[in-house]
Order: structure tokens, then C-alpha cells, then sequence
């Protein structure tokens, strides 16, 4: 630990000592970098990024790389893994004939957002790499461009347009207040969505399990044990909670990217 | 403890501004996912799945055929197990009406036989009548001739006479008997 550290948060700290509450904030997102190269600043959440991309590749590789008509236990908890993003979500939404293309895709994203969360769970490591905007803004990124490119690759130029703008002669004197809207609600309004929804969601889930913990040890004196064992209660229930909107966002994420891609792919938007 | 920590002095970043260093490294990470499952590990696990599934069609396409393997040999076995049932009755069949052939002949063999032997029995008896009626018209007439001799004591020599008067006695006798049977 270099000497510009300090702690944000005081071991000796309790109530009633005339210490205040050291309450989580933004900071409780910052971290020091590990190393630095030039101006690169390698920290905590990129080390988990990295890790948790090991951890989804080794995963997938002792389940498939060799992979036997009866399937061991690791490639039955795969293929159930794989199924579920496969036929789940995928080919419910974009279709079994267009989907097809697009299941590698879809459940390396499932599988890497979700691990990307479930770090916040995991002892020592604790903290959703996702509740960093930077991170689903990539994925979200990729997804956008997944979708956009896909639309004018399918429709044509003009033909793109007509599909992200929602054209319809039908509408008559509204149709440019209609497109004017679906100008921004589709280009510019849904990325932002896409990867806010999932990281305010991580980001809201991680503040308050550290908000509980610090609660819990800053509560630890005299008459505060009773409110500091209340607190560790609710670190449990949140933790638990996590764990089940850990999958719940990952499964969104996924959803949303596969409903983008079918509004892509369908002739009338 | 590191998420506790906190560097004095940095700015507290808006948290809706990505970090450019975390946005590429979340790129890199991303596609280090998406390339091994990809290129290698999901196209492994589909060519086993449609293996699998082919194993199972297959499966399901073997047991059909012995299904109806089985069932031709169960029609065959009841079509040869119909047919031997046939060729039982025709035998029994055959046997009775064979043994009641026999029957027949054989009674009609022993009917001719007690019909012969009737006949033969009935013709002997006939004969030996006829040999011991003209054996004791013979001796009838010698007898009464005898007989009248000896009361009338004259002989009787006159042999034309004689034998007249004997034949019209014993004809007489025999139409009385005649008469009465």
C-alpha cells in the first residue's frame, strides 16, 4: 500500500465514539491501480473483468472442449447453461431459422454479463465489475452495432431508415413527429437504457451490501450491537437478493440484445 | 479490503461517464469470451448434440425395425400355428370318416358272412329232409306193405298196384300235413 492511500474507512470507527457514519459513496467505486503502464491505470475491476473471462472460457472449455454423446457432469451443467440462452431466449425471440446465427453471441454475452455480476457476491473479490458504467456501455456498444449494421446489411439504405424510423404512409400527418421519436427512442435513447438498466441495477445492489456491512462493524458498540446484528441480517438478505437480480439482469441484458436483433431482422419495424 | 479503500486527493469520477481504459479492457475481456466460445467450444458442443440426437433417431428407427421384424415373425408363427391347427382337424377328420368306412365294410362283410352261412345251414337241412323224406317214404311203404301182408295174408306182389295205392296214401298224408302247417 503506498503511502497517498488511506483508508476510507476506519477500522476503529464505531458509534457512540464520536467517529461518523462512514457511508458508502461513489468513491466506493474508485480504485487504486494495481500497476500502471504510461497513462493505463490497471485496477481491481479490470483484473476481475479479465478473471471472470477466464472463468466463463475454462467453464465452457471443461465442459466442451471434449465433448461426449453422454455428457459428463460438467458438459450437462454446460449444455443446460447453453440450452437455456439457446432456446430460452434466443430462438423464443429472434426465431429458430435467424437466431441461429446469433446463439454464440447471445450466450457469451448471457455468460459473461452474469459472471461480470456474480462478482459481487464472491468472497475477496466483491464488486460488480458491471456496476462500473464502462462496462456495459461495451457490451451495449457492441450490441447497437450488432443491431444497426444488421438493419441496413438486411433492408438497404433507404430501407434501414425506414425500419429504425418506424415509417408507415398510414400515419399521414404525424409520420414525422413519429420518426422524429423513434429517431431518438431507438438510436440514441436505447444504448443508453440498455447499459444504464444494467449497471444502476449492479451499481444500487453493491451500495447497499457495503452500505449493511459498514453498518454492521460501524454499529459494533455497546447498545449498537443490536442494530449492528439487524444490519448483518439484511447483508444476508441482500446478498441472497444479488445473487437472484444478479441472474435477472444478465437475463435482461440478453433479452433486450435478442429483441434488438429480431427488430432488426423483421420487415416492418 | 481493497473496496474499502480510497484515494485521497482523486476525483470521485460522475458515474455515468465510462472510463476509457475500463471500456477497452471490458472490449478485450468480452471478446477473449466470445472468440473461444465461438470458434471452438459452441461449434464442439453442436456437431455432438446433432450427433446425439442422430444417435437417438437412429436408435429410435432400430427399435422400430425390430418392432416389425417381430411383428412378421409373430404373424408368421400364427399364420404356421392356423395352418397346423388345419391339418390336425383334416386328419381327425379323415381318421373318423376312414374308421367309419371300416365300420361299414365290416359289417357288411358279417352280414354277408351270416347270410351264407344261413343259406349254406338252410340248404343242408333242405337236402337232408328230402334225403330222409324219401328214406322214410321208402320205408313207410315197406312197412305198411308189410303190414298188410301179414293181416291180409296174401302177398301183395302186384308191385304196380302196390306202389300206386302206397304213393296215393302217403300224398294224401302229405297234404294233411300240408293242410295243417
Amino acid at each position: 500500500m503506498s503511502a497517498d492511500q488511506t483508508l476510507a474507512f476506519d477500522p476503529d470507527c464505531h458509534i457512540f465514539t464520536g467517529c461518523g457514519f462512514p457511508a458508502p459513496g461513489l468513491h466506493t467505486f474508485m480504485y487504486e491501480p494495481i500497476f500502471t503502464v504510461g497513462s493505463f491505470d490497471f485496477t481491481k475491476p479490470m483484473l476481475l473483468a479479465i478473471l471472470g473471462s477466464i472463468v466463463v472460457v475454462g467453464f465452457f472449455w471443461a465442459a466442451f472442449a471434449k465433448p461426449k454423446l453422454i455428457p459428463g457432469k460438467m458438459q450437462m451443467v454446460g449444455e443446460a447453461g447453453y440450452d437455456f440462452v439457446r432456446r430460452g431466449i434466443v430462438y423464443e425471440i429472434i426465431g429458430k431459422k435467424d437466431g441461429q446465427k446469433y446463439v454464440p453471441f447471445m450466450v457469451s454475452l448471457f455468460f459473461f454479463v452474469w459472471i461480470m455480476n456474480l462478482w459481487s457476491i464472491v468472497p475477496l473479490a466483491q464488486f460488480p465489475v458491471t456496476s462500473l458504467i464502462a462496462f456495459p456501455a461495451a457490451l451495449a456498444l457492441i450490441v447497437y452495432v450488432t443491431w444497426v449494421s444488421l438493419t441496413f446489411k438486411k433492408h438497404g439504405f433507404v430501407g434501414g431508415w425506414k425500419n429504425i424510423l418506424g415509417y408507415d404512409k398510414s400515419l399521414g400527418a404525424i409520420l414525422p413527429l413519429i420518426m422524429l421519436l423513434e429517431f431518438f427512442s431507438n438510436l440514441i435513447i436505447r444504448p443508453f437504457t440498455h447499459a444504464v438498466r444494467l449497471f444502476a441495477n449492479m451499481f444500487a445492489g453493491h451500495l447497499l451490501i457495503v452500505m449493511f456491512s459498514l453498518a454492521t462493524w460501524y454499529l459494533m458498540n455497546g447498545l449498537g450491537f443490536v442494530y449492528a446484528g439487524a444490519s448483518f441480517v439484511m447483508v444476508i438478505v441482500m446478498t441472497a437478493f444479488e445473487l437472484f437480480i444478479q441472474a435477472v439482469q444478465a437475463y435482461v441484458f440478453v433479452l433486450l440484445a435478442c429483441s434488438y436483433v429480431q427488430g432488426a431482422l423483421a420487415e416492418h419495424h | 479490503m481493497n473496496a474499502l479503500l480510497l484515494a485521497q486527493g482523486e476525483e470521485a469520477q460522475p458515474p455515468l461517464i465510462p472510463h476509457l481504459d475500463e471500456l477497452v479492457i471490458g472490449l478485450i475481456a468480452f471478446v477473449i469470451v466470445f472468440g473461444f466460445l465461438a470458434k471452438k467450444l459452441l461449434p464442439n458442443i453442436n456437431k455432438v448434440l446433432e450427433e446425439r440426437r442422430e444417435a437417438i433417431e437412429g436408435g429410435i428407427e432400430k427399435a422400430e425395425s425390430a418392432q416389425i421384424e417381430a411383428q412378421s415373425v409373430l404373424e408368421q408363427y400364427k399364420a404356421q400355428l392356423a395352418e397346423a391347427r388345419h391339418e390336425a382337424a383334416r386328419l381327425r377328420q379323415e381318421a373318423t370318416e376312414q374308421g367309419t368306412a371300416i365300420i361299414q365294410e365290416m359289417k357288411a362283410e358279417g352280414q354277408r358272412q351270416r347270410e351264407e352261412i344261413i343259406a349254406a345251414g338252410h340248404a343242408q337241412i333242405e337236402a337232408d329232409r328230402k334225403a330222409a323224406s324219401a328214406a322214410l317214404r321208402q320205408d313207410v311203404g315197406k312197412l305198411a306193405t308189410d303190414l298188410a301182408a301179414k293181416l291180409v295174408g296174401e302177398s301183395l306182389e302186384d308191385h304196380a298196384r302196390q306202389s300206386r295205392t302206397i304213393d296215393r296214401f302217403l300224398d294224401e298224408l302229405e297234404e294233411k300235413a300240408e293242410a295243417v302247417r
